[in-house]
């Protein structure tokens, strides 16, 4: 009986218990370390000469590292990770930067998470274009995909409910968009000036944006809707002239507006199909439209009698803005088709090679990716990838990139 | 309490899969098929949870090895397969990567992939049972959970496997994506544990055999093999499995597989 009533006072506190340590004592013994770390060397190199007069012309040797400092305690219910990345470029000096990915604190109980600190946080189930990812800030340098992304500052509470789970954020601390320099390839004719950024916001980059997402798994349907406060990750780029050296220059300002997202993910995993949609509301002080990504995915197992996997792959654009021209500040990808195919070769080198496509169906717009990979020995991957833009329409964004053809080669090696 | 629950939900599940079975009448061989593999699933029935630790070998014709590390966490589920929660450790630059599996006896799995580098969860389709996993000697559907309902049976002999009297018992497997025609697979006698299987492909021919070796009992009841070597027979390939770090009922529960522990787990 003693013992018994024992064991419920010890019940009752050891959350608190559990909270305290998890926030003071790491009780060293119980502590566990890793780290790991990726080396990566890579060389681009563009199949034509520069477009505009400052950029390089053919070859930019990069180099990065990122490690991932890992602690935990409380059989991995508390944990501390950190994740800083530095790159070194030849050719560019905006390209050349670090980053802190991930400096955060993780609590996680039964049916709620807490996660404090610099984080990254992904949403989204298509392909060729992230629509309704919006916590992070694009690190625009790394890669022109937008998938690289800047760590972001966030309080992240998640609760785990039988109806689905929902994740609130807070987030202090807005990053501003990395672009390439003067030097760089792949930029618009005018330099993305780095200072002299304008918000609408008087609160500037202290803005307190918020975001709520509901998301849950119903059979074969995996949903998620959210709603997003706060400043615009994507700045509008107004031409505007700015002192320099030679005396006035022009370059492109950056000013971000404040905005309310409602956004929308769907997919249907019905045996080898899966079916895409991801669709957004924005408003601005500007404007408001809608856009959407949907299409899908579709597997093949086993082609040829080997044991290759094929995916194919189809999604479409569409955006209420329409396309940019002569007084029309439009879309990216307004009316746009998407195919590609994905080979997994299943080898003990995990070989994969990606082919896609993407084609404006308004105007001359063309762009062509390749990306191969596969393992070395354990700890290193060689990949290969290759991009192709062209455009005849020069309101496209892809106009400015129309001599911007790179392959890239790199070498990763994990230790 | 729950022991009991247990109990009564696999005898009822079993009752049912006995009560089904025959009103397909069964011919002798195939009742005793499937009656040896009842009593294998049931001796297995009660872990609740389980921990391990996977060590893949694999090996080309010219013996070049390489390795995966792999963690596993499985959850048993009353009336319906596993829930399991696999992490990769090696090779290194998949590191972080994890994979949750809601397995069912007879429908599709539920699936989902975590892939670190984008911090994106993805629902995969679990179509591709035939593929390997990680490019090894092993089908995805060789590392799922035994489930009676997954496979017809006819028991073929008795014979001596690891010296041991054996069923020699036949498996044909219910779903159509199965990368086999069939499999035949000897269980001992003493404790109806499997010994060894031979995988037929879709063409009937002989593609592979896998050996267990080195059991181990656990709780007094749960026995696992340390060892599994896989032989393919056609690429001469093989891999080989070696588990360790065994636990069973550690206290995991449904809330350590969803898709916030799968974003988290190490």
């Amino acid at each position: 009986m003693l013992l018994e009533k024992n064991k419920f006072k010890a019940a009752k506190i050891a959350p608190q218990l559990a909270w305290l340590s998890a926030l003071f004592f790491t009780s060293a013994g119980a502590v566990e370390f890793d780290i790991s770390t990726k080396l990566a060397v890579e060389q681009r190199y563009f199949f034509k000469d520069a477009l505009y007069e400052q950029q390089f012309d053919h070859s930019q040797v990069s180099a990065f590292i990122e490690s991932e400092l890992y602690w935990s305690w409380n059989d991995g219910f508390d944990s501390i990770v950190f994740k800083p990345f530095y790159r070194v470029d030849s050719q560019d000096d905006n390209r050349q930067h670090g980053d802190i990915r991930e400096f955060a604190y993780v609590h996680a109980a039964d049916d709620w998470e807490l996660r404090l600190g610099i984080r990254k946080e992904f949403w989204g189930v298509t392909e060729f274009q992230h629509l309704v990812d919006v916590i992070n800030q694009t690190d625009g340098v790394e890669d022109f995909d937008g998938e690289d992304k800047l760590g972001q500052q966030m309080v992240n509470l998640s609760l785990v409910k039988d109806w689905g789970t929902v994740d609130v954020f807070l987030l202090p601390g807005f990053r501003e968009r990395t672009f390439a320099s003067e030097q760089g390839r792949l930029r618009p004719s005018l330099v993305v000036d780095k200072d002299n950024v304008t918000y609408e916001s008087s609160a500037g980059q202290q803005h307190l944006d918020f975001a709520i997402r509901w998301a849950h798994s119903i059979g074969d349907f995996d949903i998620g809707s959210y709603w997003f406060h706060g400043t615009n990750r994507e700045p509008v780029l107004t031409p505007s002239s700015t002192p320099s050296k030679l005396g006035e220059e022009l370059v492109l300002q950056q000013h971000y507006n404040q905005m309310d997202q409602l956004g929308v993910d769907v997919q249907a995993t019905l045996g080898s199909w899966l079916w895409k949609f991801e669709g957004i509301y924005r408003k601005t002080s500007d404007d408001s439209f809608v856009a959407s990504q949907s299409g899908f995915e579709y597997s093949i197992t086993g082609v040829f009698d080997s044991n290759l996997d094929l995916g194919l792959l189809t999604e479409y654009a569409w955006d209420s803005r329409g396309e940019t021209d002569l007084g029309n500040s439009g879309a990216t990808f307004q009316n746009d088709i998407f195919l590609g195919a994905r080979l997994a070769f299943n080898d003990a080198q995990s070989s994969e090679l990606l082919v896609g496509i993407g084609t404006d169906l308004d105007h001359s717009a063309d762009s062509f990716l390749l990306e191969a990979n596969r393992r070395f020995g354990d700890n290193f991957k060689a990949s290969v990838d290759v991009r192709l833009l062209q455009s005849s329409d020069r309101f496209d964004s892809t106009y400015t990139l129309r001599d911007d053809d790179h392959a890239q080669v790199s070498v990763e090696w994990y230790f | 309490m729950l022991n009991k629950k247990m109990l009564m939900s696999s005898l009822s599940a079993i009752a049912l899969t006995l009560v089904t079975n025959v009103s397909l009448a069964l011919t002798p061989a195939e009742q005793k098929g499937l009656d040896i593999s009842t009593e294998s699933k049931k001796r297995d029935l009660g872990w609740q949870d389980s921990t391990a630790d996977m060590l893949m070998l694999l090996r080309n014709k010219q013996g070049q090895e390489s390795i995966r590390e792999i963690k596993i966490k499985s959850l048993e589920v009353d009336n319906d397969g596993d829930k399991s929660l696999t992490i990769f450790n090696k090779p290194r630059d998949v590191k972080g990567t994890a994979f949750l599996s809601f397995s069912h006896p007879v429908e599709a799995d539920d699936q989902w992939l975590f892939l670190p580098a984008l911090k994106r969860v993805k629902r995969i389709s679990s179509r591709n049972k035939s593929g390997p996993f990680m490019g090894s000697e092993f089908a995805f559907e060789d590392l799922s959970s035994f489930e009676v309902e997954k496979y017809r049976y006819k028991y073929l002999a008795d014979e001596e496997v690891n010296g041991l009297m054996t069923f020699k018992v036949e498996q044909f497997p219910i779903d159509e994506n199965s990368g086999y025609t069939r499999r035949i697979a000897w269980l001992d006698k003493q404790e109806y544990r499997i010994q060894k299987v031979e995988f037929y492909d879709r063409k009937n021919s002989l593609l592979k055999t896998l050996n267990f070796s080195q059991y181990k009992q656990y709780l007094n009841k749960y026995w696992r093999a340390d060892v599994q070597n896989m032989v393919n027979h056609q690429s001469g390939k093989s891999t080989e499995l070696q588990w360790s770090n065994y636990q069973f009922k550690t206290g995991l529960k449904e809330s350590d597989f969803n898709r916030n522990s799968l974003k988290r787990v190490r």
